[in-house]
């Protein structure tokens, strides 16, 4: 059904998308603890610059990435220096990318659920013998799951979608930064290419309906006791 | 003294203030609603840090603002029962109840999993989840889930406060009966002038 080139497409979009969505998913909590339970000066700028890549055109946020993670960007440099990591027309530059596309949707998710705990919980648990790190663990963090959970999933469904800032940034480069949506792209400038670009739609298509399906199912499983859902 | 008491704090543009002295027995705490009853028994329970003052329970300093002292909840063995049961939600009713037991130390421990679920008579609801309850079975879970973290004392806020008539008679013979059995000393807020004349020791007015 598909070719060995589509496999490959779709292999390279599901390692991205996960990737983008494992190493987004620390950083989105993080920021969705301190911007739900924090209280500092300069907490409404963080707000605004973790929801820039929403609303900047994707074009420009890929811009942004290449001089701070190009070769010469002072990221780039560091993170080739620390970990040997590089992201120029790499596979990790469009994981990157693509996590930065996801994580203001990650974060509102996040910072949504973590608002809604009831924090008399934690009071409460506290006063059972729980010292702070366990109430978060026993409390908080279940309690917050369904929205961790519909976070992650939404991350990568948008991880599986991300375009501009992925051409932008790490080009158009089989099998290593060409993911679905790129190679849609990529097909429809050939003739006579409908049928791949039929099937490569398709897939995108059952991917992200597959993804939406999953974060139901299993939101609904972790908050059998809260009745909390996704959908 | 079971409860030496001498704390304040301010809250927005007002100060909760309370001083008292209560012997052993259930002492209650009676004042209308809104007088800062339950910030009191937050202080008491190390919840809400006071400005200024102490608190000492059962001859144990466990907040002292000048000495620097202020023990954190979780080693104050405070047998908290709150005004709306505060189950936690994504556990059943046993995992409500293990919940404390498992974070007190054994020898602290004075009561069986098995004696609270007798004393309380909540046997059928072990598998059940907190929204499946009704008020009153969710207040005795609460009680016993208090019960069963080893507490040296126990703090009421209204327990009784959102119950119907008939749950409120059969709550107030458990709570006499924790009284009378227990010999747990009992800090109780209520609002409810009758229900403080039949269940307290000691009576302290709060205005």
């Amino acid at each position: 059904m598909l070719s060995p080139e589509e496999w490959e497409i779709v292999r390279l979009s599901l390692k991205v998308s996960l990737v983008a969505v494992a190493g987004a998913l620390p950083v989105a909590f993080a920021l969705a603890w301190v911007l739900a339970r924090g209280r500092f000066p300069g907490k409404l700028l963080l707000d605004a610059l973790v929801h820039l890549p929403l609303v900047l055109p994707p074009v420009v946020t890929g811009w942004l990435l290449l001089l701070a993670f190009g070769a010469n960007g002072p990221a780039g440099r560091w993170f080739a220096q620390t970990f040997d990591i590089t992201f120029m027309f790499r596979w990790t530059g469009a994981a990157l990318a693509a996590a930065v596309m996801a994580l203001p949707l990650m974060v509102r998710a996040m910072r949504l659920s973590i608002e809604a705990v009831d924090r008399r919980l934690e009071g409460a648990a506290r006063t059972l013998g729980a010292g702070p790190w366990r109430s978060f663990a026993t409390i908080t963090l279940p309690l917050a799951t369904p929205g961790v959970v519909a976070g992650a999933i939404l991350g990568f469904a948008r991880s599986l979608g991300e375009f501009g800032a992925t051409i932008t940034f790490v080009s158009n480069i089989p099998g290593e930064t060409r993911t679905l949506p790129i190679a849609i792209y990529s097909a429809l400038q050939v003739p006579g290419s409908d049928a791949v670009v039929t099937r490569l739609a398709i897939i995108a298509v059952v991917l992200s309906l597959l993804a939406l399906v999953a974060s139901e199912a299993l939101a609904r499983r972790i908050g059998r006791g809260t009745g909390s859902h996704v959908l | 003294m079971s409860f030496e008491i001498d704390v304040s704090r301010r809250l927005g543009d007002r100060i909760i203030a309370c001083a008292f002295q209560a012997p052993a027995g259930l002492t209650a705490l009676f004042g209308p609603s809104g007088a800062g009853k339950t910030s009191v028994l937050n202080m008491i329970a190390g919840l809400l840090k006071p400005d200024t003052g102490t608190v000492r329970v059962a001859g144990e300093t466990l907040t002292d603002i000048a000495a620097g002292a202020d023990v954190p909840p979780e080693r104050r063995r405070a047998g908290y029962i709150f005004q709306d049961g505060r189950l936690f939600p994504h556990m059943s009713v046993r995992r409500n109840l293990r919940y404390g037991e498992k974070l007190a130390r054994p020898e602290h421990r004075w009561m069986t999993m098995g004696d609270a679920v007798d004393f309380l008579g909540i046997a059928s609801l072990l598998d059940r989840w907190p929204r499946t309850l009704s008020g009153g079975e969710a207040q005795r879970v609460a009680i016993g889930r208090a019960l069963l973290s080893a507490p040296r004392f126990l703090l009421m806020d209204e327990p009784l406060s959102s119950l119907d008539a008939a749950r409120r008679a059969e709550i107030l013979v458990v709570i006499e009966r924790i009284r009378d059995e227990l010999k747990l000393p009992i800090l109780y807020v209520s609002h409810d002038r009758a229900e403080v004349d039949r269940l307290a020791d000691t009576i302290v007015p709060i205005e």
